[in-house]
Protein backbone atom coordinates (compact mmCIF):
# COMPACT_ATOMS: atom_id res chain seq x y z
CA UNK A 1 0.00 0.00 0.00
CA UNK A 2 1.23 3.44 -0.87
CA UNK A 3 0.54 4.75 2.63
CA UNK A 4 3.11 2.59 4.33
CA UNK A 5 5.63 3.40 1.63
CA UNK A 6 5.27 7.14 2.11
CA UNK A 7 5.65 6.85 5.87
CA UNK A 8 8.90 5.03 5.48
CA UNK A 9 10.15 7.48 2.89
CA UNK A 10 9.45 10.50 5.07
CA UNK A 11 10.26 9.13 8.49
CA UNK A 12 13.91 8.50 9.13
CA UNK A 13 14.11 4.73 8.99
CA UNK A 14 14.76 2.62 12.04
CA UNK A 15 17.72 0.84 10.51
CA UNK A 16 20.61 3.16 11.48
CA UNK A 17 19.90 2.42 15.15
CA UNK A 18 20.77 -1.16 14.47
CA UNK A 19 24.08 -0.44 12.76
CA UNK A 20 24.85 1.72 15.75
CA UNK A 21 24.09 -1.16 18.11
CA UNK A 22 26.33 -3.45 16.13
CA UNK A 23 29.29 -1.10 16.43
CA UNK A 24 28.96 -1.03 20.21
CA UNK A 25 31.35 -3.95 20.95
CA UNK A 26 34.14 -1.80 19.52
CA UNK A 27 33.51 0.68 22.36
CA UNK A 28 33.87 -2.02 25.02
CA UNK A 29 37.57 -1.14 25.04
CA UNK A 30 36.53 1.83 27.22
CA UNK A 31 35.54 0.21 30.53
CA UNK A 32 32.70 1.71 32.62
CA UNK A 33 34.94 2.23 35.68
CA UNK A 34 37.07 4.71 33.69
CA UNK A 35 34.25 7.26 33.61
CA UNK A 36 34.62 8.32 37.26
CA UNK A 37 38.40 8.88 37.04
CA UNK A 38 37.94 10.92 33.84
CA UNK A 39 35.84 13.37 35.82
CA UNK A 40 38.33 13.30 38.69
CA UNK A 41 40.95 14.44 36.17
CA UNK A 42 38.69 17.37 35.25
CA UNK A 43 38.18 18.17 38.95
CA UNK A 44 41.90 18.01 39.66
CA UNK A 45 42.85 20.24 36.72
CA UNK A 46 40.21 22.77 37.76
CA UNK A 47 41.17 22.74 41.40
CA UNK A 48 44.99 22.55 41.43
CA UNK A 49 46.02 24.37 38.25
CA UNK A 50 45.92 28.13 38.88
CA UNK A 51 43.43 30.13 36.83
CA UNK A 52 44.79 32.50 34.20
CA UNK A 53 42.40 35.19 35.30
CA UNK A 54 40.07 35.96 38.16
CA UNK A 55 37.29 33.48 37.34
CA UNK A 56 34.32 32.90 39.63
CA UNK A 57 33.27 29.58 41.18
CA UNK A 58 36.43 27.61 40.36
CA UNK A 59 36.26 25.58 43.57
CA UNK A 60 32.53 24.99 43.19
CA UNK A 61 33.12 23.69 39.67
CA UNK A 62 35.90 21.39 40.86
CA UNK A 63 33.57 20.10 43.54
CA UNK A 64 30.84 19.54 40.98
CA UNK A 65 33.20 17.57 38.69
CA UNK A 66 34.36 15.48 41.64
CA UNK A 67 30.77 14.84 42.69
CA UNK A 68 29.88 13.62 39.20
CA UNK A 69 32.99 11.42 39.28
CA UNK A 70 31.87 9.81 42.53
CA UNK A 71 28.36 9.26 41.16
CA UNK A 72 29.78 7.62 38.02
CA UNK A 73 32.02 5.36 40.05
CA UNK A 74 29.04 4.28 42.13
CA UNK A 75 27.01 3.67 38.98
CA UNK A 76 29.81 1.56 37.51
CA UNK A 77 30.08 -0.43 40.74
CA UNK A 78 26.32 -1.09 40.61
CA UNK A 79 26.65 -2.09 36.95
CA UNK A 80 24.19 0.65 35.91
CA UNK A 81 26.70 2.23 33.57
CA UNK A 82 27.59 0.41 30.39
CA UNK A 83 26.14 1.88 27.19
CA UNK A 84 26.71 5.46 28.36
CA UNK A 85 30.22 4.92 29.79
CA UNK A 86 32.21 5.91 26.67
CA UNK A 87 30.21 9.12 26.40
CA UNK A 88 30.80 9.91 30.08
CA UNK A 89 34.53 9.34 29.71
CA UNK A 90 34.64 11.63 26.69
CA UNK A 91 32.62 14.30 28.48
CA UNK A 92 34.88 14.25 31.56
CA UNK A 93 38.05 14.50 29.47
CA UNK A 94 36.39 17.14 27.30
CA UNK A 95 35.66 19.31 30.33
CA UNK A 96 39.22 18.83 31.53
CA UNK A 97 40.54 19.94 28.14
CA UNK A 98 38.17 22.93 27.98
CA UNK A 99 39.22 23.96 31.48
CA UNK A 100 42.89 23.65 30.52
CA UNK A 101 42.68 25.49 27.21
CA UNK A 102 40.55 28.41 28.34
CA UNK A 103 40.55 28.84 32.12
CA UNK A 104 44.17 27.94 32.68
CA UNK A 105 45.97 28.90 29.46
CA UNK A 106 43.56 31.39 27.84
CA UNK A 107 44.35 30.14 24.34
CA UNK A 108 41.09 31.31 22.72
CA UNK A 109 39.87 34.92 22.34
CA UNK A 110 37.56 36.13 25.07
CA UNK A 111 34.75 36.90 25.59
CA UNK A 112 33.35 34.80 22.69
CA UNK A 113 34.90 31.73 24.22
CA UNK A 114 34.03 31.43 27.89
CA UNK A 115 35.23 29.02 30.54
CA UNK A 116 33.22 26.30 32.25
CA UNK A 117 33.31 28.56 35.32
CA UNK A 118 31.57 31.36 33.42
CA UNK A 119 28.80 29.01 32.36
CA UNK A 120 28.36 27.64 35.85
CA UNK A 121 28.29 31.18 37.21
CA UNK A 122 25.39 32.11 34.92
CA UNK A 123 23.36 29.19 36.20
CA UNK A 124 24.26 29.99 39.82
CA UNK A 125 23.50 33.71 39.66
CA UNK A 126 20.88 34.04 36.94
CA UNK A 127 18.92 30.79 37.29
CA UNK A 128 15.76 32.66 38.19
CA UNK A 129 15.65 34.69 35.01
CA UNK A 130 16.70 31.67 32.95
CA UNK A 131 13.96 29.55 34.50
CA UNK A 132 11.45 32.30 33.97
CA UNK A 133 12.46 32.60 30.31
CA UNK A 134 12.15 28.84 29.91
CA UNK A 135 8.63 28.90 31.33
CA UNK A 136 7.63 31.75 29.03
CA UNK A 137 9.05 29.99 26.01
CA UNK A 138 7.34 26.74 26.95
CA UNK A 139 4.05 28.56 27.41
CA UNK A 140 4.28 30.25 24.03
CA UNK A 141 5.30 27.01 22.37
CA UNK A 142 2.70 24.73 23.91
CA UNK A 143 -0.22 27.00 23.06
CA UNK A 144 0.83 27.65 19.46
CA UNK A 145 1.87 24.08 18.76
CA UNK A 146 -1.26 22.58 20.29
CA UNK A 147 -3.43 24.94 18.28
CA UNK A 148 -1.46 24.06 15.15
CA UNK A 149 -1.75 20.32 15.80
CA UNK A 150 -5.50 20.40 16.38
CA UNK A 151 -6.01 22.66 13.38
CA UNK A 152 -3.70 20.57 11.20
CA UNK A 153 -5.20 17.20 12.09
CA UNK A 154 -8.76 18.51 11.68
CA UNK A 155 -7.96 20.09 8.32
CA UNK A 156 -6.09 17.00 7.17
CA UNK A 157 -8.97 14.68 8.06
CA UNK A 158 -11.39 17.05 6.34
CA UNK A 159 -9.26 17.07 3.21
CA UNK A 160 -9.02 13.29 3.24
CA UNK A 161 -12.66 12.50 3.97
CA UNK A 162 -14.86 15.21 2.51
CA UNK A 163 -15.00 16.17 -1.13
CA UNK A 164 -16.79 19.43 -0.40
CA UNK A 165 -14.34 20.45 2.33
CA UNK A 166 -11.49 19.65 -0.06
CA UNK A 167 -13.05 21.85 -2.76
CA UNK A 168 -13.15 24.91 -0.51
CA UNK A 169 -10.18 24.35 1.77
CA UNK A 170 -7.51 22.99 -0.57
CA UNK A 171 -6.92 26.24 -2.52
CA UNK A 172 -6.51 28.10 0.77
CA UNK A 173 -4.12 25.47 2.15
CA UNK A 174 -2.13 25.59 -1.07
CA UNK A 175 -1.94 29.39 -1.04
CA UNK A 176 -1.15 29.99 2.62
CA UNK A 177 0.57 26.79 3.74
CA UNK A 178 3.84 26.91 1.80
CA UNK A 179 4.42 30.56 2.75
CA UNK A 180 7.17 30.72 5.41
CA UNK A 181 5.28 32.01 8.46
CA UNK A 182 8.13 34.43 9.17
CA UNK A 183 7.16 36.40 6.08
CA UNK A 184 3.79 37.10 7.69
CA UNK A 185 5.36 38.36 10.90
CA UNK A 186 5.58 42.10 10.04
CA UNK A 187 1.99 42.03 8.83
CA UNK A 188 0.74 40.07 11.81
CA UNK A 189 2.43 42.39 14.27
CA UNK A 190 0.54 45.29 12.72
CA UNK A 191 -2.80 43.59 12.18
CA UNK A 192 -3.01 41.72 15.48
CA UNK A 193 -2.88 44.11 18.44
CA UNK A 194 -1.06 41.72 20.78
CA UNK A 195 2.43 40.50 19.89
CA UNK A 196 1.77 37.37 21.88
CA UNK A 197 -1.35 36.53 19.90
CA UNK A 198 0.36 37.30 16.60
CA UNK A 199 3.22 34.95 17.47
CA UNK A 200 0.83 32.20 18.55
CA UNK A 201 -1.14 32.55 15.33
CA UNK A 202 1.97 32.29 13.18
CA UNK A 203 3.31 29.37 15.18
CA UNK A 204 0.00 27.56 14.77
CA UNK A 205 0.07 28.30 11.06
CA UNK A 206 3.65 27.18 10.64
CA UNK A 207 3.33 23.92 12.55
CA UNK A 208 -0.18 23.32 11.22
CA UNK A 209 0.87 23.10 7.58
CA UNK A 210 3.08 19.97 7.69
CA UNK A 211 0.62 18.35 10.07
CA UNK A 212 -2.24 19.10 7.66
CA UNK A 213 -0.46 17.68 4.64
CA UNK A 214 0.76 14.53 6.37
CA UNK A 215 -2.59 13.85 8.06
CA UNK A 216 -4.26 14.29 4.70
CA UNK A 217 -1.88 11.95 2.91
CA UNK A 218 -2.26 9.41 5.73
CA UNK A 219 -6.05 9.53 5.63
CA UNK A 220 -6.12 9.43 1.84
CA UNK A 221 -3.95 6.30 1.86
CA UNK A 222 -6.20 4.32 4.23
CA UNK A 223 -7.18 1.04 2.59
CA UNK A 224 -10.85 1.49 1.57
CA UNK A 225 -11.44 -2.10 2.69
CA UNK A 226 -11.02 -0.88 6.31
CA UNK A 227 -14.00 1.38 5.82
CA UNK A 228 -15.99 -1.41 4.16
CA UNK A 229 -15.46 -3.69 7.16
CA UNK A 230 -16.75 -1.08 9.60
CA UNK A 231 -19.59 0.05 7.35
CA UNK A 232 -20.98 -3.47 6.98
CA UNK A 233 -21.11 -3.57 10.78
CA UNK A 234 -23.17 -0.42 10.87
CA UNK A 235 -20.45 2.19 11.54
CA UNK A 236 -21.30 5.86 10.98
CA UNK A 237 -18.98 8.62 9.75
CA UNK A 238 -17.97 9.45 13.31
CA UNK A 239 -16.62 5.95 13.89
CA UNK A 240 -15.00 5.89 10.45
CA UNK A 241 -13.12 9.12 11.20
CA UNK A 242 -12.11 8.63 14.82
CA UNK A 243 -11.72 4.85 15.04
CA UNK A 244 -10.64 3.93 11.50
CA UNK A 245 -9.14 6.86 9.56
CA UNK A 246 -7.23 8.47 12.44
CA UNK A 247 -5.59 5.32 13.84
CA UNK A 248 -4.76 4.10 10.35
CA UNK A 249 -3.17 7.46 9.49
CA UNK A 250 -1.41 7.78 12.86
CA UNK A 251 2.10 6.83 11.64
CA UNK A 252 1.92 9.62 9.06
CA UNK A 253 0.35 12.04 11.51
CA UNK A 254 3.29 11.58 13.85
CA UNK A 255 5.73 12.43 11.07
CA UNK A 256 3.70 15.62 10.62
CA UNK A 257 3.69 16.33 14.36
CA UNK A 258 7.46 15.92 14.41
CA UNK A 259 7.97 18.29 11.50
CA UNK A 260 5.46 20.74 12.94
CA UNK A 261 7.30 20.75 16.26
CA UNK A 262 10.53 21.70 14.50
CA UNK A 263 8.68 24.47 12.71
CA UNK A 264 7.29 25.80 15.97
CA UNK A 265 10.82 25.91 17.49
CA UNK A 266 11.83 28.17 14.60
CA UNK A 267 8.80 30.38 15.07
CA UNK A 268 9.38 30.53 18.82
CA UNK A 269 12.87 31.96 18.53
CA UNK A 270 11.92 34.38 15.78
CA UNK A 271 8.88 35.64 17.67
CA UNK A 272 10.87 36.10 20.88
CA UNK A 273 13.68 37.90 19.11
CA UNK A 274 11.44 40.22 17.15
CA UNK A 275 8.38 40.98 19.21
CA UNK A 276 7.61 39.07 22.37
CA UNK A 277 9.57 40.61 25.25
CA UNK A 278 10.20 37.42 27.20
CA UNK A 279 11.42 33.87 26.76
CA UNK A 280 14.76 32.29 25.90
CA UNK A 281 14.99 33.98 22.51
CA UNK A 282 14.54 37.37 24.15
CA UNK A 283 17.09 36.44 26.82
CA UNK A 284 19.60 35.50 24.15
CA UNK A 285 19.09 38.73 22.30
CA UNK A 286 19.51 40.68 25.52
CA UNK A 287 22.71 38.73 26.27
CA UNK A 288 24.07 39.54 22.85
CA UNK A 289 23.26 43.22 23.31
CA UNK A 290 25.32 43.30 26.49
CA UNK A 291 28.02 41.04 25.09
CA UNK A 292 27.20 38.61 27.91
CA UNK A 293 28.33 35.56 25.99
CA UNK A 294 28.25 33.08 28.87
CA UNK A 295 24.58 33.99 29.36
CA UNK A 296 23.97 33.32 25.70
CA UNK A 297 25.63 29.91 25.92
CA UNK A 298 23.62 29.09 29.02
CA UNK A 299 20.37 30.09 27.30
CA UNK A 300 21.33 28.05 24.22
CA UNK A 301 21.95 25.03 26.40
CA UNK A 302 18.61 25.44 28.15
CA UNK A 303 16.83 25.85 24.83
CA UNK A 304 18.51 22.80 23.37
CA UNK A 305 17.49 20.74 26.39
CA UNK A 306 13.93 22.05 26.08
CA UNK A 307 13.68 21.17 22.39
CA UNK A 308 15.18 17.73 22.72
CA UNK A 309 13.01 17.10 25.79
CA UNK A 310 9.85 18.00 23.87
CA UNK A 311 10.84 15.77 20.97
CA UNK A 312 11.54 12.96 23.43
CA UNK A 313 8.06 13.37 24.88
CA UNK A 314 6.56 13.31 21.39
CA UNK A 315 8.39 10.09 20.58
CA UNK A 316 7.38 8.49 23.87
CA UNK A 317 3.74 9.23 23.07
CA UNK A 318 4.28 7.86 19.59
CA UNK A 319 5.84 4.65 20.92
CA UNK A 320 2.83 4.13 23.16
CA UNK A 321 0.26 4.79 20.45
CA UNK A 322 2.07 2.98 17.65
CA UNK A 323 3.16 -0.10 19.56
CA UNK A 324 1.33 -2.12 16.92
CA UNK A 325 3.82 -1.18 14.21
CA UNK A 326 6.37 -3.76 13.22
CA UNK A 327 9.19 -1.27 13.12
CA UNK A 328 9.72 2.24 14.33
CA UNK A 329 12.61 4.58 14.85
CA UNK A 330 13.94 5.17 18.32
CA UNK A 331 14.78 8.72 19.38
CA UNK B 1 -35.19 -25.74 6.18
CA UNK B 2 -33.88 -25.01 9.62
CA UNK B 3 -36.12 -23.57 12.26
CA UNK B 4 -34.50 -20.76 14.13
CA UNK B 5 -34.71 -20.36 17.87
CA UNK B 6 -36.96 -17.68 19.28
CA UNK B 7 -35.33 -14.45 20.38
CA UNK B 8 -33.01 -14.28 17.42
CA UNK B 9 -33.61 -12.02 14.45
CA UNK B 10 -35.36 -13.86 11.62
CA UNK B 11 -33.12 -14.84 8.68
CA UNK B 12 -33.05 -12.52 5.71
CA UNK B 13 -34.17 -13.44 2.19
CA UNK B 14 -32.34 -11.86 -0.73
CA UNK B 15 -33.78 -11.19 -4.17
CA UNK B 16 -31.52 -10.22 -7.06
CA UNK B 17 -33.42 -8.83 -10.05
CA UNK B 18 -31.60 -8.65 -13.40
CA UNK B 19 -28.37 -7.33 -11.90
CA UNK B 20 -25.77 -5.77 -14.17
CA UNK B 21 -22.52 -4.32 -12.98
CA UNK B 22 -19.08 -3.42 -14.29
CA UNK B 23 -15.96 -1.39 -13.72
CA UNK B 24 -13.89 1.12 -15.59
CA UNK B 25 -10.49 -0.52 -15.99
CA UNK B 26 -7.71 1.23 -17.91
CA UNK B 27 -10.13 3.61 -19.60
CA UNK B 28 -12.40 0.84 -20.89
CA UNK B 29 -15.63 -0.38 -19.36
CA UNK B 30 -15.53 -4.05 -18.40
CA UNK B 31 -18.82 -5.75 -17.63
CA UNK B 32 -18.47 -7.95 -14.54
CA UNK B 33 -22.00 -9.13 -13.83
CA UNK B 34 -24.38 -9.80 -16.67
CA UNK B 35 -28.06 -10.18 -15.93
CA UNK B 36 -28.01 -12.20 -12.71
CA UNK B 37 -31.33 -12.98 -11.05
CA UNK B 38 -31.46 -15.12 -7.92
CA UNK B 39 -33.97 -15.70 -5.16
CA UNK B 40 -32.40 -16.72 -1.89
CA UNK B 41 -34.93 -17.85 0.69
CA UNK B 42 -34.52 -17.01 4.38
CA UNK B 43 -32.39 -19.62 6.13
CA UNK B 44 -30.82 -21.03 2.99
CA UNK B 45 -27.12 -21.86 2.80
CA UNK B 46 -26.11 -20.91 -0.73
CA UNK B 47 -22.65 -21.64 -2.10
CA UNK B 48 -21.41 -19.63 -5.07
CA UNK B 49 -18.89 -21.25 -7.42
CA UNK B 50 -17.16 -19.78 -10.41
CA UNK B 51 -13.80 -19.23 -12.07
CA UNK B 52 -11.40 -16.71 -10.56
CA UNK B 53 -12.14 -13.12 -11.54
CA UNK B 54 -15.66 -13.84 -12.75
CA UNK B 55 -17.35 -11.43 -10.36
CA UNK B 56 -18.32 -13.39 -7.23
CA UNK B 57 -16.80 -10.92 -4.78
CA UNK B 58 -18.41 -8.09 -6.72
CA UNK B 59 -21.81 -9.74 -6.38
CA UNK B 60 -21.28 -10.05 -2.61
CA UNK B 61 -20.44 -6.32 -2.42
CA UNK B 62 -23.76 -5.57 -4.11
CA UNK B 63 -25.67 -7.80 -1.69
CA UNK B 64 -23.88 -6.17 1.25
CA UNK B 65 -24.92 -2.77 -0.08
CA UNK B 66 -21.36 -1.47 -0.39
CA UNK B 67 -22.03 -0.48 -4.00
CA UNK B 68 -25.27 -0.02 -5.92
CA UNK B 69 -25.57 -2.14 -9.10
CA UNK B 70 -25.49 -0.35 -12.46
CA UNK B 71 -28.81 -1.91 -13.36
CA UNK B 72 -31.28 -4.18 -11.65
CA UNK B 73 -32.31 -4.40 -8.05
CA UNK B 74 -30.98 -5.93 -4.85
CA UNK B 75 -33.82 -6.57 -2.41
CA UNK B 76 -33.63 -7.80 1.19
CA UNK B 77 -36.96 -9.29 2.23
CA UNK B 78 -38.46 -7.39 -0.67
CA UNK B 79 -37.03 -4.02 0.41
CA UNK B 80 -34.40 -2.37 -1.84
CA UNK B 81 -30.92 -2.39 -0.31
CA UNK B 82 -29.57 1.16 -0.14
CA UNK B 83 -26.44 0.67 1.94
CA UNK B 84 -24.55 -1.67 4.23
CA UNK B 85 -26.05 -2.62 7.57
CA UNK B 86 -25.28 -4.86 10.52
CA UNK B 87 -28.05 -7.31 9.59
CA UNK B 88 -25.84 -8.39 6.66
CA UNK B 89 -22.38 -9.19 8.02
CA UNK B 90 -19.59 -9.73 5.51
CA UNK B 91 -16.41 -11.70 5.84
CA UNK B 92 -14.18 -10.37 3.09
CA UNK B 93 -11.80 -12.40 0.96
CA UNK B 94 -8.82 -10.59 2.57
CA UNK B 95 -8.82 -10.69 6.38
CA UNK B 96 -8.52 -6.85 6.54
CA UNK B 97 -7.87 -6.89 10.27
CA UNK B 98 -7.08 -3.46 11.69
CA UNK B 99 -3.33 -3.50 12.36
CA UNK B 100 -3.72 -1.07 15.29
CA UNK B 101 -6.09 -3.39 17.16
CA UNK B 102 -5.19 -6.60 18.93
CA UNK B 103 -6.84 -9.80 17.77
CA UNK B 104 -9.37 -9.50 20.55
CA UNK B 105 -10.18 -5.85 19.77
CA UNK B 106 -10.54 -6.78 16.12
CA UNK B 107 -13.00 -9.55 16.93
CA UNK B 108 -14.89 -7.13 19.19
CA UNK B 109 -15.13 -4.50 16.41
CA UNK B 110 -18.87 -4.81 15.85
CA UNK B 111 -19.45 -4.52 19.61
CA UNK B 112 -17.49 -1.26 19.67
CA UNK B 113 -19.50 0.07 16.75
CA UNK B 114 -22.76 -0.87 18.41
CA UNK B 115 -21.46 0.65 21.65
CA UNK B 116 -22.03 -2.37 23.84
CA UNK B 117 -19.69 -4.88 25.42
CA UNK B 118 -20.24 -8.57 25.10
CA UNK B 119 -17.11 -10.26 26.39
CA UNK B 120 -18.70 -13.70 26.42
CA UNK B 121 -19.59 -13.61 22.74
CA UNK B 122 -16.13 -12.31 21.80
CA UNK B 123 -14.38 -14.98 23.85
CA UNK B 124 -16.63 -17.70 22.42
CA UNK B 125 -15.89 -16.60 18.84
CA UNK B 126 -12.13 -16.53 19.49
CA UNK B 127 -12.28 -19.95 21.09
CA UNK B 128 -14.32 -21.37 18.22
CA UNK B 129 -11.77 -20.41 15.57
CA UNK B 130 -8.97 -21.75 17.79
CA UNK B 131 -7.24 -18.47 18.53
CA UNK B 132 -7.39 -18.69 22.29
CA UNK B 133 -4.12 -17.43 23.72
CA UNK B 134 -3.64 -15.02 20.83
CA UNK B 135 -6.13 -12.41 22.04
CA UNK B 136 -3.40 -9.87 22.69
CA UNK B 137 -1.38 -10.51 19.54
CA UNK B 138 -1.13 -7.84 16.85
CA UNK B 139 -2.37 -8.81 13.38
CA UNK B 140 1.16 -8.66 11.93
CA UNK B 141 2.09 -11.41 14.35
CA UNK B 142 -0.44 -13.86 12.87
CA UNK B 143 0.00 -16.33 10.03
CA UNK B 144 -2.20 -15.96 6.96
CA UNK B 145 -4.55 -18.71 8.10
CA UNK B 146 -4.74 -17.34 11.64
CA UNK B 147 -5.61 -13.88 10.30
CA UNK B 148 -8.37 -15.46 8.24
CA UNK B 149 -9.71 -17.26 11.29
CA UNK B 150 -9.63 -14.00 13.26
CA UNK B 151 -11.66 -12.38 10.47
CA UNK B 152 -14.10 -15.29 10.64
CA UNK B 153 -14.44 -14.80 14.40
CA UNK B 154 -15.03 -11.08 13.85
CA UNK B 155 -17.92 -11.92 11.54
CA UNK B 156 -19.35 -14.66 13.77
CA UNK B 157 -19.52 -12.49 16.91
CA UNK B 158 -22.49 -10.76 15.38
CA UNK B 159 -26.06 -11.83 15.32
CA UNK B 160 -26.63 -11.25 11.62
CA UNK B 161 -29.71 -12.13 9.63
CA UNK B 162 -27.48 -12.85 6.67
CA UNK B 163 -23.87 -13.99 6.74
CA UNK B 164 -21.88 -13.20 3.59
CA UNK B 165 -18.66 -15.22 3.38
CA UNK B 166 -16.05 -14.72 0.66
CA UNK B 167 -13.82 -17.81 0.62
CA UNK B 168 -13.78 -17.92 4.41
CA UNK B 169 -11.59 -21.01 4.65
CA UNK B 170 -9.42 -20.48 1.59
CA UNK B 171 -6.09 -20.20 3.41
CA UNK B 172 -6.52 -23.05 5.88
CA UNK B 173 -4.94 -26.48 5.82
CA UNK B 174 -7.33 -29.36 5.13
CA UNK B 175 -7.61 -30.42 8.78
CA UNK B 176 -8.34 -26.96 10.22
CA UNK B 177 -10.66 -26.51 7.30
CA UNK B 178 -12.69 -29.55 8.32
CA UNK B 179 -13.05 -28.26 11.88
CA UNK B 180 -14.10 -24.84 10.65
CA UNK B 181 -16.62 -26.35 8.24
CA UNK B 182 -18.21 -28.26 11.08
CA UNK B 183 -18.33 -25.15 13.26
CA UNK B 184 -19.84 -23.09 10.47
CA UNK B 185 -22.50 -25.70 9.86
CA UNK B 186 -23.29 -25.99 13.56
CA UNK B 187 -23.58 -22.22 13.88
CA UNK B 188 -25.88 -21.99 10.90
CA UNK B 189 -28.05 -24.80 12.24
CA UNK B 190 -28.24 -23.28 15.72
CA UNK B 191 -28.75 -19.67 14.79
CA UNK B 192 -30.65 -20.14 11.56
CA UNK B 193 -29.35 -17.14 9.64
CA UNK B 194 -29.07 -17.12 5.86
CA UNK B 195 -25.60 -17.83 4.45
CA UNK B 196 -24.16 -16.83 1.09
CA UNK B 197 -20.69 -18.28 0.72
CA UNK B 198 -18.22 -18.04 -2.13
CA UNK B 199 -15.82 -20.95 -2.36
CA UNK B 200 -13.41 -22.44 -4.88
CA UNK B 201 -13.86 -25.88 -3.43
CA UNK B 202 -16.71 -27.81 -5.03
CA UNK B 203 -16.56 -30.45 -2.32
CA UNK B 204 -16.87 -27.82 0.42
CA UNK B 205 -19.90 -26.35 -1.34
CA UNK B 206 -21.55 -29.76 -1.54
CA UNK B 207 -20.80 -30.65 2.07
CA UNK B 208 -22.21 -27.44 3.52
CA UNK B 209 -24.75 -25.81 1.25
CA UNK B 210 -28.42 -26.40 0.61
CA UNK B 211 -27.94 -24.96 -2.83
CA UNK B 212 -24.99 -24.49 -5.17
CA UNK B 213 -25.01 -21.73 -7.79
CA UNK B 214 -22.37 -21.82 -10.51
CA UNK B 215 -21.27 -18.79 -12.52
CA UNK B 216 -19.74 -18.43 -15.96
CA UNK B 217 -16.40 -16.66 -16.51
CA UNK B 218 -16.56 -12.84 -16.47
CA UNK B 219 -19.05 -11.33 -16.99
CA UNK B 220 -20.69 -13.59 -14.44
CA UNK B 221 -23.98 -15.19 -15.35
CA UNK B 222 -25.69 -18.13 -13.63
CA UNK B 223 -24.93 -21.34 -15.49
CA UNK B 224 -26.36 -23.81 -13.00
CA UNK B 225 -28.39 -23.70 -9.81
CA UNK B 226 -28.62 -27.00 -7.96
CA UNK B 227 -30.46 -27.79 -4.74
CA UNK B 228 -28.62 -30.27 -2.51
CA UNK B 229 -31.37 -32.23 -0.82
CA UNK B 230 -29.04 -34.41 1.22
CA UNK B 231 -29.32 -34.64 4.98
CA UNK B 232 -26.49 -33.50 7.26
CA UNK B 233 -24.10 -35.02 8.36
CA UNK B 234 -22.97 -35.45 4.75
CA UNK B 235 -20.14 -37.72 3.85
CA UNK B 236 -17.63 -36.80 1.17
CA UNK B 237 -17.70 -40.34 -0.29
CA UNK B 238 -21.48 -40.34 -0.69
CA UNK B 239 -22.09 -41.47 -4.33
CA UNK B 240 -24.87 -38.88 -4.73
CA UNK B 241 -22.44 -36.18 -3.71
CA UNK B 242 -19.78 -37.50 -6.07
CA UNK B 243 -22.25 -37.46 -8.94
CA UNK B 244 -23.25 -33.86 -8.16
CA UNK B 245 -19.61 -32.90 -7.94
CA UNK B 246 -18.87 -34.36 -11.37
CA UNK B 247 -21.88 -32.61 -12.84
CA UNK B 248 -20.82 -29.20 -11.44
CA UNK B 249 -17.22 -29.63 -12.52
CA UNK B 250 -18.39 -30.41 -16.03
CA UNK B 251 -20.51 -27.27 -16.01
CA UNK B 252 -17.48 -25.29 -14.89
CA UNK B 253 -15.66 -26.54 -17.98
CA UNK B 254 -13.92 -29.76 -17.03
CA UNK B 255 -14.11 -32.56 -19.60
CA UNK B 256 -16.46 -35.51 -18.99
CA UNK B 257 -13.73 -38.11 -18.76
CA UNK B 258 -11.87 -36.29 -15.97
N1 LIG C 1 -12.92 -1.94 -7.52
C1 LIG C 1 -12.75 -2.45 -8.75
N2 LIG C 1 -12.37 -1.66 -9.75
C2 LIG C 1 -12.17 -2.16 -10.98
N3 LIG C 1 -12.38 -3.43 -11.31
C3 LIG C 1 -12.77 -4.29 -10.36
C4 LIG C 1 -12.96 -3.84 -9.03
N4 LIG C 1 -13.35 -4.90 -8.28
C5 LIG C 1 -13.39 -5.95 -9.13
N5 LIG C 1 -13.03 -5.59 -10.39
C6 LIG C 1 -12.99 -6.46 -11.56
O1 LIG C 1 -14.14 -7.24 -11.55
C7 LIG C 1 -13.86 -8.57 -11.93
C8 LIG C 1 -14.42 -9.52 -10.93
O2 LIG C 1 -13.75 -9.34 -9.70
P1 LIG C 1 -14.17 -10.16 -8.41
O3 LIG C 1 -13.30 -9.71 -7.31
O4 LIG C 1 -15.63 -10.01 -8.23
O5 LIG C 1 -13.81 -11.64 -8.85
P2 LIG C 1 -14.01 -12.99 -8.05
O6 LIG C 1 -15.00 -13.80 -8.81
O7 LIG C 1 -14.29 -12.74 -6.65
O8 LIG C 1 -12.57 -13.65 -8.23
P3 LIG C 1 -11.73 -14.52 -7.20
O9 LIG C 1 -12.35 -15.87 -7.18
O10 LIG C 1 -10.37 -14.56 -7.81
O11 LIG C 1 -11.77 -13.82 -5.90
C9 LIG C 1 -12.37 -8.66 -12.12
O12 LIG C 1 -12.11 -8.70 -13.51
C10 LIG C 1 -11.82 -7.39 -11.52
O13 LIG C 1 -10.76 -6.92 -12.31
MG1 LIG D 1 -13.23 -12.87 -4.92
Amino acid sequence: MSGAGTTQAIAPAGKPTRTHARSRPALRALPPWAAGPAWFVAALVTWRWPDADDFPDTTTLAGLFAGIGVALLAAAALRRLSARAPWMIALGLGFAAWELVQAKLLLLPRPFFGTPQDLLDVFLTDWKRLGDSLLHSLGLLVVGYTAGSVLGIATGVGLGRSRRFRYWALPIVRLVGPLPPVSLLPLAMVLIPSNWLASEALMALGSGFPITVLTWSGVAAVDPAYYDVARTMGARERFLVFRVALPAAMPQIFVGLFMGLGMSFVMLVIAEMLGVKSGLGFYMQWAQGWAAYPNMYAALLVMSLMCTGLITILFKVRDRLLGWQKDGLKW
Amino acid sequence: MVTHPAGRAAPLGIQLRAIRHGYQIGGAFKPVIEDVSLDIAPGEFVALLGPSGCGKSTLLRLVAGLEPPHAGQVLADGVPVTGPGPDRIVMFQDPTLYPWRTVRANVALSRDIAGRRDDAAVDAAIEMVGLKGFERAWPHQLSGGMAQRAALARALVNDPRLLILDEPLGKLDSLTRLTMQTELLRLWQNRGFTVIMVTHDVEEALLLATRVVTFSPRPAGVISDVSIDLPYHRHRDDPRLLALRREILVRLGHSEDW
